[in-house]
């Protein structure tokens, strides 16, 4: 008899979602200081000066919870040459075409590299956030160390943004991903099409 | 506080257009520092902390004359004192006045990041409305001169409002109504510079052959500007800086890359909605469903079992 396949333990999804949440937090009450545009975003904060006091605290969160998410998740996440042959398939995977894609592991080569990238961007959020806190760390830094930070927090978090838009969407454009998130089980057939060599792993065939 | 009677030609992080209802607008003023008249009696930092009612703690004396050291929240002006030889032998006492220089185009006002806590009036002042400001220091990080200064009490940024109160209602700043030599005065930036002149070619017959107008233009000039005996060399004067402009890098901040990156984000997301809608949602197909495995059960809340479950945990591949 069938079963659902076990993907992520209740303490992986919770890590998960701590980090999650916290992100969508981090990245909405930063960009309200980012353009004028996304201002009134800070009103869900409680008003400009509440945005700008608890951003950093909810990014130290966040960077926090990640490190732990990282430690967990990080050896399944090594690049190996399959996983290069992956990413030169991108075009086939965006069009469905995947009768053509190699076999993949627990993670394939997308979501390999979107964890690298996330595990680099945090630690550079994290310290450059440090260095502009006020009133807390930046009266310590000269003023050329301080528009240097802002820049790169910026960008970084720009970045950091895009790369979640690519991750949110992937998982809800590849049918059968959420509930591995929100139940921690995914569909023998869904381990099977799309990571075929992680349900080989567990289930020998 | 809003002056109400006075027009706004730019407004931090505001992207409409600000009041701006009069014809004629204001008449661009301008303060005019004559460092050559200045004796250094600090009237104009009394007459300031005394019209807009601030008290700076009291300090030490580290053996120079500057008191405060530096400009705080509760100190918008500083007598900036420069012992210097230009010429060998002869000994100079450079006192400068420093305070905002109330840009034309305020490094300030284009870092800040909250509607309305830096106002530049169309008379040229740049003000910050408190009320409305954030404690974030981007207009530290973006001021040419190194002026605001964040208050430990409020959190909020303080600096010389030029008396736009007192401005506002035909009256000249506080330390101008006080210098008793005469070495601050205040009129339309156009009398300021006629006024300059006459007071440099002065100079210039007294043997100061590089007197000079401190207007930088890298910001668009000044609404506070300097006589300097020494126009060629304003680092001499407690490290003015020659050719202030805003960083390139506050620049690159705050510049073209924000629109530009706000555009790439709804890209991101249009890209996403298309796909979606053009090439369709990837599925698992059915004959692959059906191949080794029946599907899963209706109701998998009962199915699944926590206690035995298929993955072997194991962390390699
Ligand atoms: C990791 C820890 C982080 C720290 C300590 C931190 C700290 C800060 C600080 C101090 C500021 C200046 C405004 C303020 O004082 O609140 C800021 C601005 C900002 N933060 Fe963070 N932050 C962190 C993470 C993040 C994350 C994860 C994002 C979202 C992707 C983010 C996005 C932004 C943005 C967009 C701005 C505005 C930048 C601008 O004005 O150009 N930050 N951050
Ligand atoms: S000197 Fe600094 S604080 Fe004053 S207007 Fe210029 S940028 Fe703003
Ligand atoms: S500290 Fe206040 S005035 Fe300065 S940039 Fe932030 S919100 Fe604007």
């Amino acid at each position: 008899m069938s079963r659902w396949i076990h993907r992520y333990s209740a303490g992986e999804r919770s890590n998960h979602w701590a980090v999650a949440i916290s992100f969508v937090l981090a990245a909405l009450s930063g960009i309200a200081l980012f353009h004028p545009a996304f201002f009134f975003l800070s009103h869900l904060f409680g008003g400009g000066t509440w945005d700008r006091i608890l951003h950093p605290y909810i990014g130290v969160f966040l960077a926090l919870v990640f490190i732990l998410l990282a430690l967990r998740f990080w050896r399944r996440n090594v690049i190996r040459p399959r996983d290069r042959e992956w990413m030169r398939h991108m075009g086939d995977e965006l069009h469905n075409r995947d009768e053509r894609m190699p076999e993949t592991g627990k993670y394939n080569g997308g979501q390999k590299v979107l964890f690298w990238t996330v595990v680099m961007l945090i630690p550079i959020l994290l310290l450059t956030g440090i260095v502009i806190w006020r009133p807390w760390f930046a009266p310590a830094f000269p003023l050329v160390v301080l528009r240097i930070a802002v820049l790169i927090h910026a960008v970084v978090a720009w970045l950091m943004i895009l790369a979640i838009i690519v991750h949110v969407y992937a998982a809800l454009w590849v049918k059968g991903s959420v509930r591995a998130m929100t139940r921690g089980t995914v569909s023998p057939a869904w381990a099977k099409h799309h990571h075929r060599a992680w349900y080989r792993e567990l289930t020998g065939k | 506080m809003a002056l109400q009677s006075l027009d706004i030609k730019a407004r931090s992080a505001t992207t409409t257009p600000s009041p701006h209802v009069r014809i004629e607008g204001a008449i661009p003023v301008a303060k005019l520092i004559d460092i050559s008249k200045c004796i250094g009696c600090k009237a104009c930092q009394v007459a300031c902390m005394e019209w807009n009612d601030l008290r700076d703690e009291v300090g030490t004396n580290v053996g120079v004359y500057d008191n405060p050291r530096d400009l705080t929240d509760q100190s918008w002006t500083v007598m900036r004192f420069s012992e210097v030889e230009v010429e060998q032998g002869r000994l100079e006492w450079l006192i400068r006045k420093d305070g905002c220089m109330h840009c034309a185009d305020p490094g300030c006002l284009k870092a800040c990041p909250s509607p309305g806590a830096i106002v530049q009036y169309s008379n040229g002042i740049v003000d910050f409305h408190e009320e409305n400001c954030i404690g974030c220091g981007y207009c530290i990080t973006g001021c040419p001169f190194n002026i605001p200064r964040i208050s430990k009490k409020d959190n909020k940024a303080y600096k010389c409002t030029l008396c736009s109160d007192r401005v506002g209602v035909g009256l000249e700043p506080a330390c101008v109504k006080t210098c008793p030599t005469g070495a601050i005065v205040f009129g339309s930036k156009i009398d300021m510079i006629h006024h300059a002149e006459g007071r440099i070619a002065d100079l210039k017959e007294r043997g100061y052959s590089n007197a000079g107008l401190y207007d930088p233009q890298g910001v668009g000039g000044t609404h506070v500007m300097y006589v300097l005996q020494h126009g060629d060399k304003p680092e001499l004067y407690a490290n003015l800086p020659k050719d202030p402009s805003i960083s390139p890098l506050v620049s690159l901040w705050k510049g073209i890359t924000k629109p530009l990156m706000n555009f790439g984000i709804g890209l991101a997301v249009f890209a996403g909605f298309f796909h979606f809608v053009t090439v369709g949602p990837k599925l698992v197909p059915d004959e692959e469903a059906d191949a080794d495995d029946p599907p899963p059960p209706a109701d998998p809340s009962r199915a699944y079992d926590p206690a035995r479950p298929l993955s072997t945990r194991s962390d390699h591949e």
